[in-house]
């Protein structure tokens, strides 16, 4: 006998496991090449087993924690500064022509720096401290964030606008009320990839000169022949980077439930 | 007596286009007048004017006497689409029109609004779960929560179907009963004009002046049906007819 389709609650149940399939399959894959076959060699392609006894390892002996809080840290303070900067600019670019035309042309060529160039400059400039590795994070998370406040205010709708003028706000609350929640989901996106970007930098920045974070830990199993370190790293990294960009869906999903845009065809969920 | 909305020889070009060319009305206060003309002929703009959205007209446009500079809370406004603020939910987009300094006792103040609009219970609903007719009702809401002195109405039902039309239209009146508010409203619905105005303005093709002033004397409530509504039709339409020749 088959049922009817729940219509109301079809949206919010769609169900967890198609998530998982792929994950699954590829560690299925990973243990059955490594652990029962030997299709790769240990030093090549440790087993998973291998791979969790190392991870085991070092957080015993608390070095993982002085990793990940290291590389922690550094994303913190750059994404911060970057965003915070981003905020700025992209508010004073967006709401003034002026500020468009004075700012945006030097912005874009600096964006158009590919970012591993800054790196010599800004360890000649900076030192190998913490300095340079939190300005080069810095980068990163800062032009998608300013790019897309720019956009979204450009975007705001003038028939809002003008319903702001009609209701008699000041400029200073015409931003406040009207241009800025309606840029917010573009906003919520620029700083989504703004924090990929930075996981990016950070990486990058790690692997050149530093003697702890993730990054180094990559390094430090390359040069010592330990493919299961770099494995840990890697994997470390991946779940860091899947959390901290779900915590931003969750404050975006929070944040516009409003938005009455196409939510995706029926079945499993794929974009939330 | 000074009339709630003077307009004296107003010229509007757009480019070299000359779309309003020395248009003369004057609205009383308490009355409802309507215009209509031809599409394209200036209508929306001169209310656009008369509320401040447009500037650089010729001619001098005055509320209760006070020549139009800008924008300002004593003329309210209704859009042809709601234009409710989609992240706010009804409540908020009511309470975004009241003045500043009753914000604070905001709750109470919107659910008279919203009681008064027939939209009681919908202040937690977002706008993009009401229908046409309830989104529009809102708008009227924040609209009166400013305690305008002037209501424009930019063909504030034209979007919505027939018989929500006619509801909204008697909402309109029952708000007008209770407020005596000064409104102006631009409709291109013929028996709209004449169920609900004092007087309709007609407004010639462009470049537009005033081509005919019908008043209605029909008492309210008025039967849409009723035989003298029919004739003021017919002078209606002829004046729009004249106009089209």
């Amino acid at each position: 006998m088959a049922s009817a389709p729940d219509l109301a609650s079809s949206r919010r149940t769609t169900p967890a496991w198609p998530a998982v399939v792929i994950p699954v399959a590829l560690v299925a894959a990973w243990f059955a090449t490594t652990s029962l076959s030997h299709v790769f060699l240990p030093h090549q392609l440790p087993s998973p087993w291998q791979v969790l006894v190392t991870a085991g390892e070092l957080a015993r002996g608390g070095e993982l924690a002085r990793h990940v809080g290291a590389s922690v840290c550094r994303i913190g303070a750059g994404f911060a500064l970057g965003a915070a900067v981003a905020l700025l600019l992209g508010t004073l670019v967006g709401l003034s022509r002026t500020a468009e035309r004075m700012l945006d042309p030097t912005l874009q060529v600096v964006r158009n720096v590919p970012s591993l160039a800054w790196v010599p400059f800004l360890l000649l400039w900076m030192g190998i401290d913490e300095a340079p590795k939190i300005a080069l994070i810095a980068i990163g998370g800062f032009f998608p964030v300013y790019l897309n406040l720019v956009t979204g205010i450009r975007q705001t709708d003038r028939k809002l606008v003008e319903v702001g003028y009609v209701f008699g706000l000041t400029r200073f609350e015409l931003v406040r009320r009207i241009i800025l929640p309606s840029a917010l989901p573009y906003l919520l996106v620029g700083l989504r990839i703004g924090l990929g970007q930075s996981w990016l930098f950070l990486v990058a920045a790690e692997l050149i000169a530093s003697t702890r974070g993730l990054g180094y830990l990559l390094i430090d199993g390359q040069s010592t022949a330990r493919p299961d370190l770099m494995l840990v790293g890697i994997l470390v990294l991946a779940g860091l980077g899947k959390l901290s960009d779900a915590v931003v869906r969750r404050i975006e999903r929070r944040a516009l439930r409003w938005t009455d845009g196409f939510d995706g065809l029926a079945g499993p969920e794929v974009r939330r | 007596m000074t009339a709630a909305i003077a307009a004296d020889r107003i010229v509007k070009v757009f480019r070299h286009d000359v779309v309003l060319q020395a248009l003369s009305l004057e609205v009383r206060p308490s009355e409802i007048a309507c215009l209509i003309g031809p599409s394209g002929c200036g209508k929306s703009t001169l209310l656009r004017l008369i509320a401040g959205l447009e500037r650089d007209h010729g001619g001098r446009l005055a509320i209760d006497g006070h020549e139009v500079t800008g924008p300002s809370r004593a003329v309210g406004f209704v859009f042809q689409e709601p234009r409710l603020l989609p992240w706010l939910t009804v409540h908020d987009n009511v309470a975004f029109g009241l003045p500043p300094d009753q914000r604070r006792t905001a709750d109470e103040r919107v659910a008279a609004l919203l009681a008064q609009v027939q939209l009681p219970g919908a202040g937690d609903k977002l706008p993009r779960q009401l229908s046409g007719g309830m989104a529009q009702r809102a708008a009227l809401a924040r609209a009166l929560a400013a305690e305008p002195r002037v209501l424009l109405l930019d063909e504030p039902f034209g979007a919505v179907d027939a018989l929500t039309r006619m509801t909204l239209q008697d909402l309109m009146l029952a708000v007008w009963q209770r407020t005596r508010l000064t409104m102006l409203l631009v409709t291109h619905d013929l028996d709209e004009a004449l169920y609900l105005s004092d007087r309709v303005f007609v407004m010639s093709g462009k470049p537009s002046v005033l081509a005919d002033v019908i008043p209605v004397t029909l008492p309210r409530p008025r039967d849409r049906r009723a035989p003298e509504l029919a004739r003021l039709r017919i002078r209606l339409m002829d004046a729009l007819q004249v106009q089209r020749s």
